[in-house]
């Protein structure tokens, strides 16, 4: 008999690991986590899935010096609204920065990381989080 | 004031800025408390609630208004869109407006809660709301006297119940029982709680 394992089920959900979101066709809004109705069109939009280049700015940020259960031992970290280049806004760590590097309208790429782990013997949940983008 | 407050006494700006570092650039002290309490009203028809009080308040005006819940979402991140919306139809059913308001409970769930909420509902423009408080507009005794029960933050955050107890302190102003803190001649109240981060707001309007 088949069996399923537990990351096979983790993987089918794209957003988590992937910029993967989806796109109204009608009216070319992008939706990042994926919508599957568009607001604005209702039953005249057309949906289907959209990659992001994972490339964005900085909107709005902040330092949590006191963290949820399971984020304890990564404290101080920093969470960042971010706005995508195709224009959906998602809320995310920002991590390996510079203290001069966390502000308003800095560039930042997406980047895959651990999340959080469920104690020492449950799953490690893995994720995107975003980095600064350095000019080399 | 409040003698029934949580964190009934002072707190200097100077323990605010050294109390620990919550989420930058928000102290402990910038964020309302855990908070065990209650709070109760009695709601009933004009009639019928003449037969138990002689000093009836009157709820003139209610309105609620709902926003996403993610804050990336929003159409802005320096206001409450549901506060200004809801505050805007609470207005409208008593037929006053934001200038006829003496004495007002908002929902500071952390400082700049406050100062999003009184420019939502109008009491100042958008960006004037920080120069409004440092000029002691809102004391008791200034335009509109704001969270006389020492709000969310000096009064305590019991989730549930803060909207009834915010409802219950401007009760307690427009009949005059409140004591040291009371805003004299106070007609009309106000009430602002603010559920999911902004997602809900309610503005009630009290007359007496």
């Amino acid at each position: 008999m088949h069996k399923t394992s537990v990351p096979g089920v983790w993987r089918r959900f794209k957003n988590r690991y992937q910029i993967v979101g989806t796109q109204c066709e009608t009216c070319k809004t992008n939706f990042y986590p994926p919508r599957e109705l568009c607001p604005k069109c209702r039953r005249g939009g057309k949906i289907s899935e959209k990659k992001f280049a994972g490339l964005g700015k900085i909107v709005t940020y902040t330092r949590v010096h006191a963290a949820p259960a399971g984020y304890e031992k990564q404290v101080p970290y920093a969470v960042a609204i971010v706005q995508l280049e195709e224009g959906p806004m998602l809320t995310t760590q920002i991590v390996d920065y510079n203290t001069d590097e966390l502000k308003i309208g800095q560039s930042v790429r997406a980047t895959f990381r651990k999340m959080y782990e469920d104690g020492d013997e449950g799953i490690i949940h893995y994720g995107t989080k975003f980095t600064p983008i350095r000019e080399s | 004031m409040n003698p029934i407050a949580q964190y009934p006494f002072e707190i200097s700006v100077e323990k605010v800025l050294k109390s620990s570092m919550v989420a930058d650039p928000l102290t402990l002290l910038d964020c309302s408390p855990l908070t065990d309490g209650a709070a109760a009203i009695i709601l009933a028809r004009e009639d019928i609630a003449k037969k138990y009080t002689d000093t009836p308040v009157y709820l003139t005006g209610s309105g609620q208004a709902s926003d996403t819940l993610a804050l990336h979402d929003r159409s802005s991140l320096t206001g409450v869109l549901a506060a200004k919306i809801a505050s805007e139809k609470a207005y409208k059913m008593a037929g006053v407006t934001a200038k006829d308001i003496p004495v007002a409970e908002v929902h500071d769930c952390f400082s700049i809660a406050e100062l999003m909420a009184i420019e939502d509902i109008g009491f100042v423009s958008k960006g004037e709301g920080g120069k409004f408080v440092q000029d002691g507009q809102t004391k008791i005794g200034g335009k509109v006297a704001v969270n006389t029960s020492g709000g969310l933050k000096a009064c305590g955050h019991p989730v549930g119940a803060t909207g009834i107890k915010q409802a219950a302190e401007i009760v307690i102003q427009l009949r005059g029982d409140a004591g040291k803190r009371q805003v004299d001649g106070a007609e009309i109240g106000l009430t602002h709680n603010v559920g999911g981060s902004g997602a809900t707001c309610v503005v009630n309007i009290f007359r007496r």
